[in-house]
């Protein structure tokens, strides 16, 4: 059984989110769930499987690079009773074979788990084709498909063993590098479905999924040091959402923000601003993301920069939007 | 193939096609896709009558046969089938295109009425049908696996990616069966999309691979008699686009179309009557 201790917190985070749910997570699910199968596009390797492969290789399967053959492959096998994890980069996975996802975990509800390594802006020097910006607003509109986004590489142990016992599809979204940055240095209850709010207080409610939780608590303390206070809450499930946790932050705070590394078209500020209009309340909520654009490529840091995401940053644009209210 | 036998399956294809002209007629003004229904009747007769191992009073039987119609739009053919063989009942047939029915233009799963794949977006079923034949292999289950393509869907990129797959992890658990019937929406195949011979093809990616009269229950009943070992199998089922209706065969407009009464008469008037005897 996996220990949720400090330890290991720190060397999960060396991993980074697709090292600690390839690595570490999947043999705990081998061990608990026999069935357990795991498919991929030729991304064996660089996904961190090779233990698994040499310990587990009937519990393996490598379809070639054909992700529309994989999703259809592992929606077969876990007809047959399999609990399926598939996985490729995030943009092929839900880009490339958008319609099979569509078709067996959305429509035959095929017990898939498809697993998106490197989404967001990781892929650096590979360019548009490698980063993955839009996979929310595609897959959040197909029936039936939970969507998890881990903030740390702790969470992407948790999220990995929680959709081994969730009875359904799922998609997993990765994001962030190795050495993954902790947002969790403690053990700590983790629920589909229920967000987690990580700093209680605040005029202001910043909503943050994946790799930007880490970025949203920086900004926070940078802000406070200014006198704002700023309440952070980990959106770790994209749907279905946690309406609650977002009504409860309309009565609490003057200011909403959504941080995600994804485009600001249909991802998580697309759903927080869905819940505002729907619950009828007059909150502004700033919505912090993806540009809509491709633009010229670089390293992590210089993407994130370029649409504005790094911790100044998002501090800035807070304040500014907050002082002027 | 034994005489009572191949009597009995001729038989059943002409109840399925009489029952399919049926169903098109009581589907009305929604229509139903004839064309490529009636040419795949001799091939649901075959497996259901003659080839298949299923119980419909255990329809999730681990060691049935799985039949996966990625050809979704067969069902004239195919609830037809399941009608005969106790997984539909005569009720639930007049249910065909009715709103709120299950029985959909294109199948969609349900293991309790024999259904195990929903189709309807084409080139879905051959990845879904390698799934099936690895899990197949790797709990050594002995139950085999067949999957239902057109010729036309074989245009889809995902049939040749799960067709290598087949191929590469030895999946003689599984066989392919293209209807064959050189139609499709825009017109002859060979003008829409000119693939030369799907047969060669399947033998270059491995296959051991047979071309039958899809017609001849008795031709496909050998082929489907002789499986490889250690390699998937393909048969080419050569078939006729609207089979058994003189005023839709080989006509693209009858792909999907209502059938309306006077031309129901028409067509139920040049059936063969059920005067085949067997012996028992």
């Amino acid at each position: 059984m996996i220990e949720f201790t400090s330890i290991n917190f720190r060397t999960w985070a060396k991993l980074g989110q697709r090292g600690a749910f390839f690595g570490v997570a999947v043999f705990d699910i081998a061990e608990q769930y026999p069935k357990l199968m795991i498919v991929t596009a030729d991304l064996g390797f660089l996904s961190g499987l090779e233990r698994f492969m040499n310990q587990h290789p009937q519990k393996f399967v490598n379809v070639g690079i054909a992700e529309q053959n994989m999703i259809g492959v592992s929606a077969g096998l876990a007809d047959e009773g399999h609990i399926v994890f598939a996985t490729t980069y995030a943009t092929f996975i839900t880009m490339r074979s958008c319609e099979q996802v569509r078709h067996y975990l959305g429509y035959m509800q095929s017990n898939v788990k498809i697993v998106g390594s490197g989404a967001g802006l990781v892929m650096g020097f590979s360019g548009n084709t490698h980063y993955t910006i839009e996979d929310l607003s595609m897959v959040r509109a197909i029936p039936n498909i939970t969507i998890l986004s881990p903030a740390d590489a702790t969470e992407s142990v948790k999220i990995a063993l929680a959709a081994a016992n969730h009875n359904g599809p799922v998609y997993v979204r990765l994001t962030g590098e190795l050495n993954n940055p902790m947002v969790y240095k403690e053990d700590y209850p983790f629920e589909i479905g229920k967000a987690v709010v990580l700093r209680p207080l605040g005029n202001v409610t910043v909503f943050a999924t994946g790799s930007m939780v880490y970025n949203a608590i920086k900004a926070a303390e940078i802000l406070e040091a200014k006198g704002i206070l700023v309440r952070v809450v980990n959106i770790h499930t994209i749907k279905p959402i946690d309406e609650a946790a977002i009504m409860e932050s309309t009565q609490i705070s003057k200011l909403l923000v959504s941080v995600e590394e994804h485009s600001k078209i249909g991802g998580l500020g697309a759903v927080v601003a869905e819940c505002i209009t729907q619950f009828g309340v007059a909150v502004p909520l700033l919505r912090l993301g993806i540009d809509d654009a491709f633009k010229h490529c670089g390293n992590y840091k210089y993407n994130l920069e370029q649409n504005g995401l790094l911790p100044e940053q998002l501090a800035s644009a807070i304040e500014n939007r907050y002082i002027a209210l | 193939m034994e005489t009572n036998l191949k009597i009995k399956t001729q038989q059943l294809a002409i109840a399925l096609r009489n029952r399919a002209l049926k169903m098109a007629l009581d589907s009305g003004s929604n229509g139903a896709h004839l064309g490529g229904g009636l040419s795949a009747i001799e091939i649901f007769a075959t497996l259901y009558g003659a080839v298949m191992k299923y119980n419909s009073a255990k329809p999730d039987d681990k060691e049935r046969d799985r039949l996966i119609v990625s050809k979704g739009h067969c069902v004239l053919a195919y609830y037809t089938a399941l009608n005969s063989f106790g997984f539909l009942s005569d009720d639930e047939l007049l249910l065909f295109e009715q709103n709120g029915s299950f029985l959909h233009g294109h199948a969609t799963r349900d293991i309790s009425k024999g259904i195990e794949f929903s189709g309807g977006s084409l080139g879905m079923g051959v990845p879904y049908a390698v799934g099936v034949a690895i899990a197949g292999k790797r709990a050594r289950l002995n139950h085999h696996v067949y999957v239902i393509v057109g010729d036309g869907e074989c245009n889809e990129g995902s049939v040749w990616e799960a067709l290598m797959s087949a191929s590469h992890f030895k999946l003689d658990n599984i066989t392919l069966i293209i209807d064959d019937n050189k139609l499709q929406y825009d017109g002859e195949s060979k003008d829409v999309l000119n693939v030369g011979s799907l047969a060669s093809k399947l033998d270059a990616f491995g296959f051991k691979t047979q071309s039958v009269d899809g017609h001849n229950v008795e031709a496909l009943y050998n082929a489907f008699a002789q499986k490889a070992i250690g390699k998937p199998n393909a048969i080419v089922a050569n078939t006729v686009k609207g089979k058994g209706v003189s005023f839709m065969e080989y006509r693209k407009e009858w792909h999907h179309s209502r059938l309306t009464p006077e031309q129901f008469q028409l067509a139920m008037a040049e059936q063969p009557t059920l005067i085949l005897k067997s012996d028992d």
